[in-house]
């Protein structure tokens, strides 16, 4: 299977198959693929095509998956990752570094994806929320964790939440649930549900270390 | 239910793998065909008239679709309630766009281009000129004899008066203005208390006053706060064979589709709301938000999908705000504690919009809480150039509980008596009266409160008296410090419908019409449902947040109605199931219906008994109210259209909740915690939380637990840090982003919370159940603040929240320092 049969949503001018197109609208309870709605069109409007905003085809490490996009300089990586990719699971709640609910792994580190341009990442390995499980559905861990003992509330929060504890226990696997409030404070949860997010992190983190053990 | 296997439980709720995947779509995560973007227009000052606009330049911008301007709305329509009631439009009520706006930040035009860059172009291609109008945002400024007003109408909603036997006039904006005489107190931070617009008192005020041991005259400010919620209120809508779909966030998923209707005038068959999952509500997207319209006449104008992306700085603007309250007690109490008289005003700040009953309401849930023999409860509400005020969890209840809890605390300090104690003394007790009598002379009356087990629980739990012994205690530079504090607030309302089918194949399909926060009652009420239905959860099936699925007329997942309401309704439901199932293994097996149990997803007699996939399968041939070709006359004309778009389809429980209930519901919170101030740099931290809920039957337990505590850090946020901070020349604000004012972070709260609930099943409804989202807010406020002046000593603070410069400045001057009577500081 090439990489675009296994990637519905990889839509590029430069590479969009028909057949990709048409699963990808499938694949959508009300629509599409990301062609039609690029939040800066990639087709310069009437020759109109401010300067500087001119998008510059890049191939960029998702999920373990190459992913090739039309990206603009002044892109943030989550607006690539939501817009251009399909990829929702990164949420968005104040687009300037203050809540974390965009947060996201670059290289294995922590980063809020709407601070960090696309074009500085594209040599690096970026995962999402939607890379954590398994390909057959096994979840990771961390939201094993969290199911296990019903984190969070509204969970706008959750996905920036998981991937900060991923990869804060990539360098602290055995940290206490001090250790751990310190290395999800810099995201916020307005449900206020940080006692139960932090005791399904715990668990979470229990969890991998069980997984690491084999 | 004592011997349930589903109520009670914990469980895996069906939305969590799909949060925790991300697959879970939130109303911006949704696209559509050839979407367009929205961006709004908005208003830089904070009251002005639009002279005139010109649009010209950004409507010849390539990738510009529509402009939508103010008086492209459709004008207000009225209301008819569920009960025929017409409520008429208020024509000068909140809009999606104006163009007088009142408060900077206000929309005023909106723009959908092909994408959000070239929206966002048009925008500051647009030409505006505002006629500046005078403003305000402070109220007792707006209340002074020559004080401005935030509308050219005046300051206050009222009613013109009309002659006898006419029906009353409505609601218009009217000047109220207090005497030069009313403020001579002012100066010296105590509260002017004016000609009041709400007034009710029972009981000798007078008399209690004489008799007080001591009488306390205190007054407090609590801060405005922002809903915060961390999914701003984005919307995607298009058009599709006449119809409007609407993605969007709602705290009520049916009653969402009414207002919808309503702002556009369209007929709600023709609205599709799609809502699975909404981040954050906390009251300010009760049946959704106004600015959704936006979106979709653009989409009509357009004629293509539209996107309204909502910014931080907008969410703050548009999304909601708890009034501010400045409160005067006057308390008298005898030796023993007793609260004897309570005389409180309450001076509420809104926006120039509908008024938030706040300040109205807030007497009657003190005159619960602590039983004073005798009260007066006066309030106004007064408008600003701010932005709108919309309900947060516990509305009102939080201000007036946060104006007299330390009052009491005082009073247990003055008279020398234990915190825990004196509460206990004034708590309420089984059917408890509360707020003024009736024309008939009747004060009414809670359904049951065992606020005094919860004390003796968290006292216990909590180790107060070990803790009491250490507080007031130097180590170094800190001093700790405990607190309790007591809490409520309405636990339910009656009268919704409950609504599924158990189909041949054998499972039980529920339409859930609650709007999904994540609090879990879209999906926990219905485990009451499954419970008495004897089938397996895993046999259970779901669905929520599509209004294009028959929904059941449901209560808005506010004012923590849901857990009590929704179980009553599913255990209406489910009790006509049950009843129905009976009648039909009695008819093919024989015996008496009443001989039958349902158990294991059967039900069964002795030795005789069939599945419930096979008295689905009878259901189908026997028909009228068996399958839901007959359906019982009261139900909402909601329920009765879902419930017949699904008839046929098997075994159908539906049914209203005509319940009995003695009284109104509350519930109560006993919160307890222990603070560290360090005296040389006015820092303080939270040691530990307790919160102890009663709220009668607990349904799921860590989603209970979630709300104890979580309500009870957002009320932490109010005693800690948040507020909003106007510039008062300019009438601008300075707090539009969390950097601003920020909600409790992790590291802000204790790291090990703990929760315990009294657990006794209210006696006055049949599932034993109250809600539990409102009452643990003023607990956790108010715990922290006792704790503060337990370790600091009395006169410290007077304004809420209480930060490191007040406690610094009030240590370093003996008195408190702050001034309580100005707003936005």
């Amino acid at each position: 299977m090439s990489h675009d049969d296994a990637n519905p949503m990889l839509v590029t001018p430069a590479g969009v198959s028909r057949r990709n197109f048409i699963k990808g609208v499938v694949a959508g309870s009300v629509a599409v693929s990301s062609a039609a709605y690029l939040f800066r069109g990639s087709t310069p409007l009437s020759g109109q095509a401010r300067s500087g905003s001119v998008e510059r085809l890049l191939t960029l490490t998702v999920n373990g998956q190459t992913r090739r996009v039309d990206v603009a300089p002044q892109e943030t990586l989550a607006m690539t990752l939501r817009y251009k990719l399909g990829l929702t699971g990164t949420k968005l709640g104040c687009d300037r570094a203050e809540c974390g609910a965009c947060t996201v792994l670059v290289d294995d580190v922590p980063r809020y994806s709407c601070s960090v341009l696309t074009h500085a990442v594209r040599t690096q390995k970026i995962q999402t929320i939607e890379g954590l499980a398994s390909a057959d559905g096994t979840l990771h861990p961390v939201q094993r964790g969290v199911v296990e003992e019903q984190g969070f509330q509204c969970a706008f929060c959750m996905s920036g939440f998981i991937m900060a504890t991923v990869g804060f226990l990539k360098k602290n696997p055995n940290p206490t649930r001090e250790q751990l409030a310190h290395g999800v404070s810099g995201n916020l949860c307005r449900c206020q549900d940080y006692d139960k997010i932090l005791t399904a992190l715990e668990r979470g983190a229990a969890l991998s270390r069980e997984v690491a053990r084999g | 239910m004592a011997d349930s296997r589903l109520v009670g439980k914990n469980y895996v709720t069906p939305d969590l793998v799909a949060k925790v995947t991300g697959k879970a779509k939130y109303a911006e995560d949704f696209r559509a065909e050839g979407m367009l973007f929205a961006k709004l227009l908005l208003s830089p000052v904070p009251h002005g008239r639009v002279r005139s606009i010109d649009t010209s330049a950004a409507e010849a911008m390539p990738g510009v679709r529509a402009v939508l301007r103010a008086s492209e709305l459709p004008a207000p329509a009225d209301n008819v309630t569920d009960l025929g009631e017409t409520i008429r439009a208020n024509p000068k009520a909140e809009r999606a766009l104006t163009d007088e706006p009142v408060y900077a930040g206000e929309p005023v035009l909106a723009v959908a281009a092909i994408d959000e860059e070239t929206a966002a172009a048009a925008i500051e291609a647009i030409r505006v000129d505002f006629e500046l109008l005078p403003f305000v945002v402070d109220p007792l400024a707006s209340l002074r004899p020559d004080g401005p007003n935030p509308r050219l109408e005046g300051n206050v909603w009222g009613r013109a008066p009309v002659a006898p036997g006419q029906p009353p006039a409505p609601l218009d904006i009217q000047e109220l203005k207090w005497t030069a005489a009313d403020f001579a107190e002012y100066d010296q931070g105590k509260m002017p208390m004016g000609k009041p617009q709400v007034e009710w008192s029972y009981g000798d005020l007078e008399a209690g006053f004489k008799n007080a041991a001591l009488v306390l005259d205190e007054t407090f400010s609590v801060a405005n706060n922002q809903h915060h919620v961390l999914e701003p209120r984005s919307a995607l809508a298009y058009w599709q064979n006449g119809k409007l779909h609407i993605h969007s966030g709602t705290q009520s998923a049916v009653q969402t589709v009414a207002s919808i209707s309503r702002w556009l005038r369209l007929d709600p068959a023709d609205v599709v709301l799609i809502t699975e999952y909404t981040g954050g509500g906390f009251g300010s997207r009760a049946t959704g938000s106004v600015q959704c319209m936006i979106p979709a006449l653009l989409a009509k104008k357009a004629n293509a999908p539209v996107m309204m992306r909502i910014t931080r700085e907008e969410e703050q603007a548009i999304g909601g705000i708890r009034p501010a309250v400045h409160g005067r007690a006057k308390a008298g109490f005898a030796k023993d504690g007793r609260l004897l008289a309570l005389d409180l005003y309450m001076v509420g700040e809104n926006s120039a919009y509908e008024a938030q009953a706040d300040a109205a309401s807030g007497g009657r849930y003190v005159s619960l809480l602590y039983q004073p023999e005798a009260m007066r409860s006066r309030a106004i509400t007064v408008l600003t150039n701010t932005p709108p005020r919309r309900a947060q969890s516990q509305p009102g209840g939080l201000q007036a509980i946060m104006i007299v809890e330390p009052v009491i605390a005082k009073a247990a300090r003055k008279l020398g008596l234990d915190q825990v104690a004196i509460r206990r003394l004034n708590a309420p007790e089984g059917k408890a009266k509360l707020g003024p009598a009736n024309a008939k002379g009747e004060r009414g009356y809670a359904t049951s409160a065992f606020i005094k087990n919860a004390l003796d629980l968290g006292k216990e739990q909590f180790r107060w008296d070990e803790r009491k012994a250490r507080s007031g205690q130097r180590m170094g530079s800190k001093v700790r410090g405990v607190g309790v504090s007591v809490s409520t607030f309405v636990g339910g309302s009656t009268g919704f419908d409950g609504l599924f089918v158990i189909k041949p194949d054998g499972k039980m399909y529920v339409q859930s019409g609650v709007g999904n926060l994540g609090t879990e009652s879209a999906f926990d009420v219905h485990r009451v449902a499954a419970e008495l239905m004897g089938m397996p959860w895993e046999n259970v099936v779901i669905s929520w947040g599509d209004t294009s699925q028959p929904l059941p007329w449901t209560c808005v997942s506010g004012g923590s109605q849901t857990a009590a309401a929704m179980s009553r309704a599913a255990h209406a439901a489910a009790s006509d199931a049950a009843a129905k199932a009976k009648e039909i293994a009695a008819k093919v097996l024989g015996g008496s219906p009443a001989s039958y149990r349902l158990a294991d997803g059967r039900v069964f007699s002795g030795g005789r008994g069939m599945t419930l996939a096979e008295v689905a399968r009878r259901a189908i041939d026997m028909g009228a109210k068996y399958d839901g070709h007959e359906l019982p006359d009261d139900l909402n004309k909601v329920t009765a259209t879902a419930a017949t778009a699904m008839a046929g389809q098997g075994l159908m429980g539906v049914a209203r909740d005509t319940y009995p209930r003695d009284g109104a519901s509350f519930s109560f919170v006993a919160g307890f915690a222990e603070v560290e101030v360090d005296i040389e740099t006015g820092h303080y931290a939270v040691i530990d939380y307790t919160a102890i809920g009663d709220s009668g039957t607990i349904i799921h337990p860590r989603a209970y637990g979630g709300q104890l505590l979580g309500r009870g850090v957002l009320g932490m946020s109010h005693a800690l840090s948040l507020k909003t901070v106007y510039d008062q020349h300019y009438g601008l604000s300075l707090t539009q982003r969390f950097y601003q004012s920020r909600p409790p972070t992790i590291l802000d709260i204790p790291r090990n919370m703990k929760w315990e609930a009294v657990n006794i099943p209210d006696p006055e409804t049949p599932t034993g159940v109250r809600g539990i989202g409102e009452p643990p807010v003023a607990a956790g406020a108010c715990a922290i603040l006792n704790a503060l002046s337990d370790a600091l000593g009395d006169d410290v603070y007077r304004r809420a929240p209480v930060t490191m410069d007040s406690i610094l400045m009030a240590l370093e001057h003996g008195r408190p320092m702050q001034d309580p009577l100005t707003a936005h500081i």
